[in-house]
């Protein structure tokens, strides 16, 4: 193996991770890229601007988020398992941590608006929520469809400010949200942000969010020594595009620690997806003989996205991080035990993560191993959904 | 220099102003016939869009067509193979996102382009910087590389641009994606970055939906490029004979606009 501490460091000058990354966008965005990826440099090394982005995820989000020992799901799976409480983060979810950062560094550019696209409404929430707190204006695109299956967070954006935007296009879901977003942001680049809310897009944006989510990581680590368990053996999380699982792998990546990132079966980019180039990235995506992105499907709007970061194809390819999917009828049967048996109700994003732990324990997890599990988000914007499909289940 | 451009450079030596229509190939099943009756109509090159699933650069009129021709099963393939049906010719350029080439094979696309009689490529989502592999792969097959200049462009960007694109410089007049907002807007302030540092011929695109825009447009570059207002006629039904007349409208707005600065 390379030296472990050449794992997760900073992208090349053309914005790759190994094969995967660069800029693929209009020329009309080059130059609001190049200005993103400036900015971001001069933020990030700036002592004044970090101490102001952790104490705001301090003062405001709730950080740090804890770690709670799983102990009745440890003796009943065999494992000795861990969960970081993103969920217990400021609206619900991990999505705040790097929406804190990407707002105040709008501020810093002199922008005074921000778009987002959303696909469970997690990320616009968080947008929304960061955006009043600075006093930005903030438009979210989301897929028709998911304004249906996520009416209640549409009503919490618009409570916070916010205009959502339903996207009539393509198949109506997140990744013709982030279509849309590119199309407005074209339009508005000089005032406007777009704050992307995942580990995807054009350089510098897969790079930035993983950097604003690693602090789940870097605590997480912090914890685990804490509390006298030290490295975990195994480090799970649910990936879409992949920013809750990017942000905890910062944090273990140079150690022994497997790093295992968990995909919704119908939108597995790493296990059936191949190379190609969408949304301002090279990665691995879905798609048909031809190179059409194909339509995902998951039981969890945040894991319908036809690609994973490219961070994560690259981790893939190297090896360094390992990719399963998990389908959606696991995924409800994962929500209810961790509900049952630890008082914790999972997103259905992060319940994918549950279900592959439980389904692996004794498994590809031998048993007595300790496992971290990032809890990513919280299963309130999914009980409606989730009775719904109990019942038509029982 | 590469065959398309020399064409091009003699259009404006001639003292001619160029139009450059847009279609969605595969759109409906005698979208040729489309092609052919904007080139008798007075096209000077025509641009032959490959359908792709995600038009980031396109606004609404060009991603329906782009959807219905993929309903219909449109591939690079078949486009390719349609082109065959044309019996009067101009300049074609393809024009769709990386993706496309980049699923189907570099080399192998730029080698079925050409050989299907397309001579140039323009690729909206593949800028200067990522583009070495697939200029490559056209170089290999005499195709031209058509950059984009935006309003946006730094100057540095734009000297770049200007040399390497290959054909015409695209400029853009709108900070806009496609058929979203129509007028010249700042396609005058580009040509004219452009015209700075190079002689490359300089069309504006980008909101051209009337022929007063094009010929306004026309007067203060080498020509224009027309395209969600001739896919609306396509997808309105309009059939060949609305494409001859739109075109015509265009030919003689900026022909006119010619004379008049003459």
């Amino acid at each position: 193996m390379t030296d472990p501490a050449t794992f997760m460091t900073a992208p090349d000058g053309e914005g790759r991770f190994g094969n995967f990354g660069g800029r693929f966008v209009p020329e009309a965005l080059m130059p609001a890229c190049v200005e993103l990826e400036e900015a971001f440099r001069s933020a990030w090394s700036d002592p004044t601007f970090v101490d102001e982005y952790h104490r705001v995820l301090r003062e405001f989000a709730g950080r740090p988020t804890p770690i709670t020992p799983l102990e009745r799901l440890s003796d009943k799976l065999g494992v000795q398992l861990f969960a970081k409480r993103e969920d217990l983060a400021h609206t619900g979810s991990h999505k705040i941590n790097n929406v804190i950062g990407q707002t105040l560094l709008t501020r810093r550019m002199g922008k005074h608006r921000v778009i987002a696209e959303t696909g469970a409404g997690q990320h616009g929430v968080a947008t929304a929520t960061a955006a009043a707190r600075l006093g930005l204006t903030c438009t979210v695109y989301m897929g028709e469809v998911d304004t249906v299956r996520q009416a209640l967070n549409v009503f919490r954006m618009e409570l916070l400010g916010a205009t959502v935007v339903p996207v009539t296009s393509g198949s109506k879901t997140l990744k013709d949200a982030v279509n849309e977003a590119m199309r407005e942001w074209v339009t508005c680049v000089d005032d406007t942000h777009y704050c992307i809310g995942s580990v995807m897009g054009p350089h510098p944006f897969p790079w930035m969010v993983r950097e604003f989510q690693s602090i789940i990581g870097h605590e997480a680590a912090h914890q685990m020594d804490e509390l006298g368990v030290g490295t975990p053996a195994a480090v799970v999380a649910c990936v879409g595009g992949g920013s809750n699982a990017a942000g905890i792998f910062a944090g273990f990546a140079n150690t022994r620690a497997r790093l295992i990132g968990v995909e919704a079966a119908g939108g597995a980019a790493v296990v059936g997806g191949s190379p190609g180039v969408l949304h301002g990235m090279r990665s691995l995506l879905i798609q048909d003989e031809f190179g059409q992105i194909k339509e995902a499907h998951s039981i969890s709007a945040g894991l319908d996205y036809p690609g994973i970061g490219p961070e994560h194809a690259h981790l893939a390819e190297i090896g360094r991080a390992e990719y399963f999917p998990i389908g959606d009828e696991d995924v409800l049967d994962a929500l209810a035990l961790l509900s049952e048996t630890e008082g914790i109700i999972p997103a259905l994003e992060s319940a994918h993560a549950v279900a592959w732990i439980a389904r692996e324990a004794g498994h590809l997890l031998p048993t007595g191993s300790t496992v971290l599990l990032n809890l990513s988000g919280r299963g309130d914007k999914d009980v409606a959904q989730v009775r719904a499909m109990m019942t038509e289940q029982s | 220099m590469k065959v398309v451009e020399r064409d091009l450079r003699a259009i404006r030596d001639a003292g001619r102003k160029v139009l450059v229509g847009y279609f969605m190939g595969g759109v409906t099943p005698d979208w040729t016939d489309h092609v052919e009756a904007a080139i008798l109509a007075g096209v000077d090159a025509v641009e032959i869009g490959i359908p792709f699933s995600d038009p980031m650069m396109d606004g609404i009129v060009i991603q329906q067509a782009a959807l219905r021709a993929l309903d219909r099963g449109t591939t690079v393939d078949s486009v390719c193979a349609d082109l065959e049906r044309l019996r009067h010719t101009v300049p074609l350029l393809a024009m769709t996102y990386y993706n496309v080439f980049h699923h189907y094979g570099l080399e192998r696309s730029a080698g079925l382009l050409a050989t299907s009689g397309l001579s140039g490529t323009i690729v909206p989502d593949l800028p200067l910087e990522e583009a070495t592999p697939w200029r490559t792969a056209c170089d290999e097959h005499g195709l031209a590389t058509v950059f984009l200049v935006a309003p946006s462009t730094t100057p540095e960007r734009v000297r770049r641009l200007a040399e390497a694109t290959e054909g015409f410089a695209y400029a853009t007049a709108r900070m806009a994606v496609t058929g979203r907002s129509s007028g010249t807007g700042d396609g005058e302030r580009v040509v004219a970055s452009i015209r700075l540092v190079s002689s490359v011929p300089t069309y504006i695109g980008i909101g051209i939906t009337t022929g007063e825009q094009a010929q306004a447009a026309a007067t203060v570059s080498d020509g224009v490029i027309v395209g969600s207002a001739l896919v609306q006629v396509i997808l309105d039904g309009g059939g060949p004979r609305g494409i001859e007349d739109l075109v015509r409208t265009f030919r003689t707005a900026i022909d006119r606009g010619t004379e008049s600065v003459a």
